[in-house]
């Protein structure tokens, strides 16, 4: 924001109110149509589920009003306590796919032929919806059909079925949606790399450093930019985590796979009847934390934009 | 270059990343080749055990063949392909106004009207979910492709106005004070002027959302139910359920299902990728 806006320089009073206003009223006409969409289906919404989280409502009927009850029965609900526990694991082990996209962009950081049809092809996973790499995962998983008993077998683990048992089916989900995003994090690191600079890295060669101490001080401070993006669409896919728990477990065995924003879905649109209101509730809580979080993305970017 | 180039290294090491590395993405895409191998096998290889072995006939074109014949499959993948387009063309269309407005023009709202697209993109879905099923119910548009198509493009237009906003900021900005000289009107400053240059970005954006709107699942379920309007993310549990235990089918409409962004990453890539990476180099 160096530039300075001059005016467009008028034309001798015309008349015109166009001519002499256009400059004001431009922005507001070519940011109408967006901001209407975007508050009539983003954040009106926004305050309407706060206002629906005091009331009991079956999505039909005359809501009733009932103050902070839904978060009071949140407070005794253990299928909540559960959701809350696995929204956390699958953040924390969510994140190993910025180590893991890093690893693979290092190993794939060559010019050998036909380097970039490979490239592609690792990071092609990303592409598929996350519909299907769950059904892919759950069959690799079936204990009847699927390779990943073989392949355990092969180091001497006993068969398990994983998404059968509570105590493995979380993990068994999450290492199914590193899939795709570790292809993600290896992209971004990939452009990254690319724009290394070449001349401190021979400098530093020379100097002597190498492997870790060269990847330490050398290459992951420039892939800064690279590692901020990596961690800001991680942290989001972990909490958006809906789609493969629903394809592959439908938030099961027993309830214990299911996150916040999956049991918010069951709460308030399953066979169980339809409880608006305590849906509205979790998905306040769920909006909470992710709002510690989007805030730190703004105050970046807001320090960031005065930079300019 | 970091790592170390291995043309640098002894001839051995050279030997051995080369075969490392085709080693690697076999292993890295195992789980996608088993369902790949599944659906070209007939259905006797399941029965009499063959799983993981060569396939005793090739019967790829027959399991493809029934996927389209033998399913609701080609239905779902047209409601797909009309939920799709017209949300890439209509978030598209909005972003570029609303990125040229923020990217542009100076006034003191602007970094709070874009700090809101931006946030909006970040909240989670569940949030908006019952009031927007509400919202579409109210429209009479409760389980049609319009009612969803609204949604989708008003929600993209948050993560579409962030990367229009953010390009047209690159813009040189001299060529729209030189068009203000000339006396050029604003509209049409926007037409000519900057629209043309924005063309990488829209490529770039229309790939992006293509693939995002294609693999959504969860709108599909919250707004739509049936097989007249549900995309194809939501039509593979039906037809998984018609399929039930026919892992040959089910594999081959998987990645029938998956097709259509795959073919589109690597028909764009160039595009892709730019719009994927956007801001991680600075």
């Amino acid at each position: 924001m160096t530039v300075t806006e001059t005016p467009a320089p008028r034309p001798p009073a015309t008349g015109q109110w166009w001519r002499r206003n256009q400059m004001r009223v431009a922005p507001w006409l070519f940011l109408a149509p967006g901001i209407a969409f975007f508050a009539l289906y983003v954040i009106y919404p926004i305050f309407q589920s706060f206002n629906i989280s005091f009331y009991r409502w079956d999505g039909l009927g005359e809501p009733v009003p009932v103050g902070l009850e839904n978060y009071r029965q949140l407070l005794d609900d253990r299928a909540f306590y559960t959701s809350l526990r696995n929204n956390v694991k699958w953040l924390l082990l969510y994140l190993l796919a910025i180590p893991g996209g890093l690893f693979i962009a290092l190993f794939l950081n060559q010019q050998i032929r036909g380097m970039r049809l490979y490239k592609s092809l690792f990071f092609f996973p990303f592409v598929i919806s996350q519909v299907v790499v769950g059904l892919v995962f759950a069959w690799f998983y079936n204990p009847a059909i699927g390779l990943f008993n073989p392949l355990i077998g092969l180091f001497g683990v006993a068969p398990m079925n994983v998404l059968g048992n509570p105590n493995t089916v979380t993990y068994g989900i999450i290492a199914a949606g590193l899939w795709p995003q570790i292809a993600y994090c290896m992209i971004l690191y990939l452009t990254g790399l690319n724009a290394v600079d070449p001349e401190q890295v021979e400098a530093a060669r020379l100097d002597g450093a190498k492997g870790w101490k060269m990847l330490w001080y050398v290459i992951l401070p420039q892939l800064r930019p690279a590692t901020f993006i990596a961690v800001v669409v991680t942290v989001i896919g972990a909490m958006r985590s809906f789609d493969m728990i629903s394809v592959m477990t439908n938030g099961g065995p027993f309830g214990s796979s299911r996150v916040l924003a999956y049991y918010m879905f069951e709460v308030s649109l399953s066979e169980y009847g339809f409880r608006m209101g305590y849906g509205a509730a979790i998905a306040v809580v769920l909006f909470l934390i992710m709002m510690v979080y989007i805030a730190f993305f703004l105050w970046r970017m807001w320090r960031e934009e005065r930079g300019y | 270059m970091f790592p170390t180039p291995v043309e640098r290294r002894s001839a051995a090491m050279q030997a051995t990343y080369k075969a490392l590395v085709p080693v690697a993405l076999i292993l890295w895409l195992l789980p996608l080749l088993m369902v790949a191998l599944f659906s070209i096998k007939p259905d006797s290889d399941f029965t009499q055990g063959n799983l993981w072995g060569l396939p005793t006939s090739f019967a790829g074109f027959e399991n493809y063949a029934r996927v389209f014949t033998d399913s609701a499959m080609p239905r779902y993948l047209l409601n797909s392909v009309f939920i799709t387009v017209p949300t890439v063309i209509g978030a598209v269309a909005l972003s570029c106004m609303t990125g040229f407005a923020l990217g542009v023009y100076r006034f003191r709202s602007n970094i709070w009207i874009f700090f809101m697209f931006v946030a909006g993109n970040f909240v989670p879905f569940q949030i908006l979910m019952v009031p927007v099923r509400d919202l579409t119910l109210n429209m009479g548009l409760y389980d049609t492709r319009l009612g969803l198509v609204l949604f989708h493009i008003a929600f993209q237009t948050g993560f579409c106005t962030l990367f229009m906003r953010n390009f047209i900021r690159a813009l040189p900005r001299e060529l729209i004070e030189a068009a203000r000289v000339e006396g050029v009107s604003e509209i049409r400053i926007f037409w000519y002027v900057v629209l043309p240059l924005m063309r990488p970005a829209i490529a770039a954006l229309s790939v992006l959302i293509f693939t995002f709107i294609w693999n959504d699942y969860f709108w599909a379920v919250v707004l739509t139910q049936g097989v007249e309007t549900q995309p194809v993310t939501a039509g593979i549990t039906a037809f998984n359920s018609q399929f039930r235990a026919a892992y040959h089918m089910m594999s081959a409409g998987s990645i029938i299902a998956a097709l259509p962004p795959v073919m589109m990453f690597f028909l764009m890539q160039k595009h892709f990728i730019a719009g994927l990476t956007l801001g991680a180099v600075k």
